[in-house]
């Protein structure tokens, strides 16, 4: 293909999206406006259901079957970087020299260390009742154990995350992800319906039927792919040199 | 009052955004694009969005800038490595 053609294809491309988008945004409700068609539907949806969180009731109910393609996704991207930043022949590894931390910032990152985990847990705990859920609390939870690298160093964090357990543990939240889902196939109703479980109390923690179940293999999958993820690129960063050295 | 509020949440954001494209070094970049992941989950609570402004003060403010650093980490050595080699 010639430059000039590609030119004209971006172009021809390029105006029929901002055709598009245009004719979209003519047709959206106002700014702050009181009138919410699907929000209204998917607040009487989640209300039926004893979900207090519309948004957990959205990703874990109403769309549960988006939100399983999502983990899939976070999941295949894990699994590509575990695969590109790998050790390759031509590297080794060099034990990463204990490094001088100073006073305050090693006080204040263990300090820190068990409050922002207790709250990542939190958040992943309560995704179905407040704010927050699975993949957020997941993220906070896994950050936070990088607290340590501050704080101490690389050897102390690795000593807190045997990296095999977390990767065979976000493979076993995705499996139990769709487990969940085909258990409500083999309950004589669909994939991933929530009719499987009594919906509980309004606002308490097993409310929701399915809802928590799928937000904590979410909040757990987030969790393990995060610390894979970031225990491999810590990896490239530390240990993994050029060379076979000696 | 809430007008008044979007609007300097909108403001701080683009500032911020603006700093982030302005910044030309990497590591300095990855600090810029923290504190815009802090004013974007500012905005989205603003909007009344809590749960996408949680996700994205972790994924935004934490997650991203500490995986840019760690490459940037690992280029840094890895050009020092061959230089020292030469």
């Amino acid at each position: 293909m010639s430059r000039r053609l590609r030119l004209w294809l971006l172009a021809v491309g390029g105006a029929g999206l901002a055709a598009l988008l245009a004719a979209a945004c003519l047709d959206l409700p106002g700014f702050g406006g009181r009138a919410h068609p699907y929000g209204t539907r998917a607040v009487r949806a989640s209300l039926a259901r004893h979900t207090a969180n519309t948004v957990a009731s959205v990703n874990f109910d109403q769309r549960a079957y988006d939100t399983l393609g999502e983990m899939s996704i976070l999941f295949a991207a894990v699994l590509g970087c575990v695969v590109l930043l790998r050790q390759a022949r031509d590297e080794h590894r060099e034990r990463p020299r204990p490094a001088e931390v100073a006073r305050p910032v090693r006080r204040y990152a263990l300090l820190v260390v068990p409050v922002a985990l207790v709250c990542g847990l939190y958040v992943i705990a309560h995704g179905q009742l407040s704010p927050g859920g699975g993949f957020q609390g997941g993220v906070v939870a896994a950050t936070a154990l990088h607290l340590l690298y501050l704080g101490a160093d690389y050897r102390a964090l690795e000593r807190v995350r045997p990296l095999g357990t977390f990767e065979t543990v976000d493979a076993l939240s995705v499996c139990a992800y769709l487990v969940l889902g085909l258990a409500g196939v083999l309950a004589a109703t669909a994939f991933l319906a929530n009719t499987l479980l009594p919906y509980g109390t309004f606002d308490t923690l097993s409310s929701g039927g399915t809802v928590p179940l799928l937000n904590a293999a979410v909040g757990i999958e987030v969790a393990s792919a995060v610390v894979v993820l970031l225990a491999n690129f810590l990896d490239q960063a530390v240990e993994i040199e050029e060379g076979n050295g000696g | 009052m809430t007008g008044v509020l979007n609007l300097v949440a909108l403001l701080l954001v683009a500032g911020a955004a603006t700093a982030a494209v302005a910044q030309r070094d990497p590591a300095r970049q990855a600090l810029v694009l923290s504190v815009l992941g802090v004013l974007l989950a500012v905005l989205f609570t603003v909007l009344q969005a809590p749960d996408v402004g949680l996700s994205q003060l972790a994924v935004g403010a934490a997650l991203t800038p500490l995986l840019i650093m760690l490459s940037v980490r690992k280029i840094r050595r890895r050009g020092r490595g061959r230089d020292g080699a030469r």
